[in-house]
């Protein structure tokens, strides 16, 4: 197995290198539909240099990032291009151990042979390291895949069971943009699930686990938030970030579905639809907690990706998260209908995005509408995978509850 | 999507898929090109209309009378220009100051990649004149620009005689609102890109050039004007721009407009309208118009000069006078009263035209087809690809789906290693970038080693490359033993169909006319490859040979036939224009072809040599 991987790994950093190194880089990291006014690093830049002219990196609206990556880039500036391909390294170093040890949780072994479950650490690596989303963003070297690495990192120490840095993971990745928030419930149902503890409101033992875990991440999340205060002096970073997260001022078209909506509505009217759209995201956690309650990691498969479908400034980047998860429910791939036709339309979006652009904004022929399109059929296929791996999950857990009660019917 | 999730019905619906197949996609393949041919029938077109408001309300009364003085200055200007050898400068800013405008010089340089052998120039050097006629009374945000090309020997010089009278007569009225640009560029195209991008500081491609000192605020449209002749049988309209882009139909709708109100003859593709549409002659006249449209358009070069203003977002059209052996003549002031009509309309402009189609095929001046009738041709034929990689897909999947309902595990089919299919995408695309680049770079090699001009050597490098493409699959076979199973083309083939399917979509949005014509000859040929296929139908339908007939076509269609070594000798300056075009205005087509086209249909040839 290592010896795959290592190839993997090397052939993963040559792409990149190479690309980091060759005019491409430069337009890459002007894309919309890579780069988002949060994670752009032509904005982190700005920030830096704002900093070092003793002002606050918040003032002028440009910079959203939070204090902590600010103070990691003054450090690294110079070895940026290190830092993203070394994130990108961690990030699968997290996803192979976690898939690794993943199986015991679940009894799958019945419907999958143990040869196919030797190769899936190997095909999650390959999916994240070799898509092309993946490459984009690190080339572009938009913070992305530094918040997609402390994801990766706290999906991987709530597998082996340590709370303690779960929630601290859990607290920095909702300290970088506020929607992992609702990656707390599948956490929590996983280290209850590991414990034997029953998810009944009326037993004591469950209040007391919820209560250690919940006291565990606010606490990181308020060391964290006042570590960034004293290192700014100042409670700028809350409106620039989180403020900017909730109330979208920024409309540049992006592969969301908020910016056209926004530009289009009435200033009256933009509260009302900022707090839609904002629940929307985070809606979904409580009935899909309710039905998933035993298969907590699939609860965060599905997490993230209604973080990446509905978030207000998503960028391939996010999306490349959640389709690199999707080896590991490769027991699904029998059931799964209409993947064809789903991959079709992604991956016909995905080529049309710089097509429409070009004809909107270059050559004038076309207009937003166009772009919004596209969006909007690349969303809808995003959904449809999201809801396909749903679907068949449900239908083979119910096929294999049939087998088990036929099994245990027999003896 | 309850038809495709209940399984029983998706059962019905995949068995008629693969059942029925091939008759579909061949009834599909026949309706898209009978749709396309029938675009041309006009009941099926539309009759063009003005659709900006600013422009359709007034119609003005022109006065413009000094054609006979621009007739003089024209032998004026073809005396100057012979004694200066090239484009008399300092006369040209004398006789723009003297009629009251600002005038500023541009020169530029440029060495060509190699020798053009059309044009005869490889180290070009240049100055454009450029004269800005400042509106009296209004802000000076916006402008118009008139330009005619100072061109060798005897053409253009009426030209630009009637610029610089159009100059002296717009110069004493006062319903100026936008500034009038008057541009005299030398070396034509060259001096048009350089002129833009010294205007709009912006660098495409690698001009040297000294930055404008003159601007006169945002360019709203552009006209250029080409005149040879003292008078003049019929106007024609050049409207194909690079990357087979095209101006707003206002623009178009706006010249027809005034040739129907002062009586001059106008003419598109250089062919008449004709009034008999029901006749087969009739019929096939508006469809040669409407094939040399598509063919002019799927080149992606600019046939005028105006083709470089179009990638700024500004309208522009070129107005070409033709002396053919008609009755009635047209004299210079009639034309010089055509142009003050548009150029006064278009001052009447509050914002860039765009209430008009941008995506349109002309078959005739006055009736249009937009794109909303003339995709579904291209979509017809997108759609074979896409029920041909479903076809495979049912294919590949079918022994998996068998084992479904097993209740032991079931055996995995042997499905071939990524390996298998990455192999022949790698080796395609690096061959593609090998045609893109090598040609160019080893034109020094090939010059020292074979008795070639330069040009030569880079259109034989490009051939000899995309022939030793050909012969790749041979080796690769050796090289990589173990191959041929049955599933590993049917994979390969799965992937090079929706590869094409992308590719010739993104194509038909940016440029309609070049995704069309690639698809006639690719969507058959690649929906139907099997190993067991002939090898030289394929080669036949490849993309040099799709140039080579486009080039036969279009011969026919001027009514200029070529016997076969002429049509060679013109295909390989088609492939040296190309890549000059490429290199100098940033043309797509050349790159397109070499690094996407011919990659995807080298996928496709790997698959006749599988086993």
């Amino acid at each position: 197995m290592a010896a795959p991987l290592t190839l993997l790994l090397i052939v993963a950093v040559t792409i990149r290198a190479v690309l980091f190194r060759s005019s491409l880089a430069e337009l890459i990291s002007a894309r919309v539909e890579v780069v988002s006014p949060l994670n752009a690093w032509k904005r982190v830049v700005e920030g830096l240099a704002l900093l070092d002219l003793g002002v606050s990196p918040y003032s002028g609206d440009v910079f959203h990032e939070t204090p902590l990556m600010i103070y990691l880039f003054h450090f690294t500036v110079d070895y940026a291009e290190i830092v993203f391909i070394v994130s990108a390294y961690f990030f699968r170093k997290q996803k192979y151990a976690l898939e690794s040890d993943r199986y015991s949780a679940d009894c799958l072994e019945l419907l999958r042979s143990p040869k196919e479950m030797f190769y899936i650490p190997l095909k999650v690596a390959m999916f994240y390291l070799l898509n092309p989303f993946t490459i984009l963003s690190c080339v572009a070297k938009s913070t992305c895949g530094l918040n997609n690495a402390i994801i990766a990192l706290f999906i991987f120490c709530t597998l082996k069971g340590s709370a303690l840095l779960s929630g601290i993971l859990l607290a920095l990745a909702t300290y970088q943009s506020i929607y992992p928030l609702t990656l707390f419930a599948p956490a929590l149902l996983f280290f209850l699930q590991r414990l034997y503890i029953p998810v009944n409101l009326r037993r004591s033992s469950f209040w007391f686990f919820t209560l250690q875990y919940a006291f565990m991440y606010v606490g990181s999340l308020v060391v964290i938030t006042g570590l960034s205060f004293f290192l700014l002096g100042s409670w700028d970073f809350i409106p620039s970030v989180y403020g900017f997260i909730f109330s979208v001022p920024d409309l540049t078209p992006n592969i969301g579905l908020f910016w056209y909506f926004f530009a289009e509505m009435f200033e009256h009217f933009r509260l009302f639809f900022s707090c839609v759209f904002q629940f929307n995201v985070f809606f979904y956690t409580i009935p899909l907690s309710i039905k998933l309650k035993e298969h907590p990691v699939f609860l965060i498969f599905m997490q993230i990706a209604i973080i990446s479908i509905f978030k207000s400034y998503p960028t391939v980047g996010d999306v490349a998260l959640y389709m690199a998860f999707l080896p590991a429910w490769s027991h699904l791939y029998r059931f799964l209908r209409n993947i064809f036709l789903v991959s079709c339309v992604l991956l016909a979006c995905s080529a049309l995005f710089p097509v429409l652009w070009h004809l909107w904004i270059y050559a004038g022929s076309a207009n937003s509408n166009f772009y919004y399109a596209i969006t909007l059929l690349f969303n809808f296929g995003q959904v449809k995978v999201f809801t396909t791996t749903w679907l068949t999950n449900c239908e083979w857990k119910n096929r294999w509850r049939n087998k088990v009660s036929l099994f245990i019917n027999l003896y | 999507m309850g038809l495709l999730s209940d399984p029983s019905r998706r059962k019905v619906l995949t068995g008629l898929l693969t059942r029925l197949n091939t008759p579909i996609c061949i009834v599909c393949y026949l309706a898209g090109i009978v749709w396309f041919m029938g675009l041309a029938f006009e009941p099926f077109t539309l009759r063009t209309y003005m659709s900006e408001n600013a422009m359709g309300s007034t119609m003005v009364e022109e006065r413009f009378s000094s054609g006979e003085r621009a007739l003089s200055l024209a032998k004026e200007f073809d005396a100057h220009k012979r004694k200066a050898g090239g484009m008399p400068v300092e006369w040209l800013v004398k006789a723009m100051q003297s009629r009251g405008l600002e005038v500023f010089t541009q020169s530029f340089s440029r060495k060509l990649p190699f020798p053009d052998e059309n044009k005869e120039r490889y180290m070009v050097r240049g100055t454009n004149v450029y004269g800005i006629l400042r509106a009296p009374r209004a802000p000076r945000t916006e402008a118009l620009v008139i330009t005619a090309p100072c061109s060798p020997g005897n053409t253009n010089n009426q030209a630009v005689a009637l610029l610089l009278a159009l100059a002296q007569y717009f110069r004493n009225q006062i319903y100026w609102a936008k500034d009038i640009i008057f541009l005299v560029n030398e070396h034509d195209l060259i001096g048009t890109q350089a002129w833009l991008e010294g205007y709009h500081h912006t660098n495409i491609t690698e001009y040297i050039s000294g930055s404008l000192r003159g601007r006169a605020g945002s360019i709203q449209a552009a006209l250029s004007l080409e005149l040879s002749s003292d008078v003049i049988t019929s106007l024609d309209l050049v409207l194909e721009g690079l990357n087979g882009q095209l101006p707003n139909l206002d623009l178009a709708n706006l010249f027809y407009a005034f040739c129907q109100k002062l009586g001059v003859l106008c003419t598109i593709q250089g062919k008449l309208q004709r009034n008999d549409w029901d006749t087969a002659e009739g019929y096939t006249h508006a469809a040669q118009t409407m094939m040399l449209m598509v063919l002019k358009q799927a080149c992606g070069r600019s046939w005028g000069d105006h083709g470089l203003f179009l990638r700024y977002h500004i309208e522009a059209a070129s107005v070409r006078g033709i002396n053919s052996f008609r009755h009635y003549k047209t004299d210079a002031t009639t034309i010089g009263r055509l142009l003050e009509g548009m150029v006064r309309k278009l001052n009447n402009l509050l914002e860039r035209l765009h209430q008009s189609y941008f995506f349109y095929l002309l078959p005739s001046l006055s009736r249009f087809v937009s794109i909303g009738y003339y995709m579904p041709a291209f979509g017809l034929l997108a759609v074979i690809l896409l029920l041909r990689a479903l076809d495979l897909w049912v294919h590949l999947g079918a022994p998996a789906l068998a084992a479904v309902d097993g209740v032991t595990e079931a055996e995995q089919p042997s499905s071939p290693g990524v390996l298998t299919v990455l192999t022949p995408v790698v080796i395609s695309h690096l061959t593609g970038v090998a045609l893109y680049l090598l040609p160019v770079h080893l034109q020094e090699m090939a010059v020292e080693h074979f008795p070639v001009s330069e040009t030569e050597a880079v259109v034989l490098t490009a051939i000899a490359i995309y022939t030793a493409g050909l012969a790749l699959p041979h080796n690769t076979q050796r090289l990589l033993s173990g191959e041929g199973t049955e599933q590993g083309w049917k994979v390969l083939k799965l992937t090079a169909l929706l590869y094409l399917a992308v590719l010739l979509g993104c194509t038909a949005l940016i440029n309609f006319s070049l995704g069309f014509i690639l698809a006639v000859t690719l969507v058959p040929i690649t929906a139907s490859i099997t190993p067991a296929l002939y090898a030289l139908v394929m080669v036949l339908l490849s993309p040099a040979f799709t140039i080579l007939y486009c080039v036969f076509i279009y011969q026919e269609l001027i009514e200029a036939p070529v016997s076969v070594s002429e049509g060679w000798m013109l295909f390989l300056s088609v492939i040296s224009q190309g890549i000059l075009d490429h290199a100098l205005y940033g043309s797509l087509v050349y790159p397109l072809l070499a690094l996407f086209i011919y990659p995807c249909w080298l996928m496709f040839w790997n698959i006749l040599f599988w086993n």
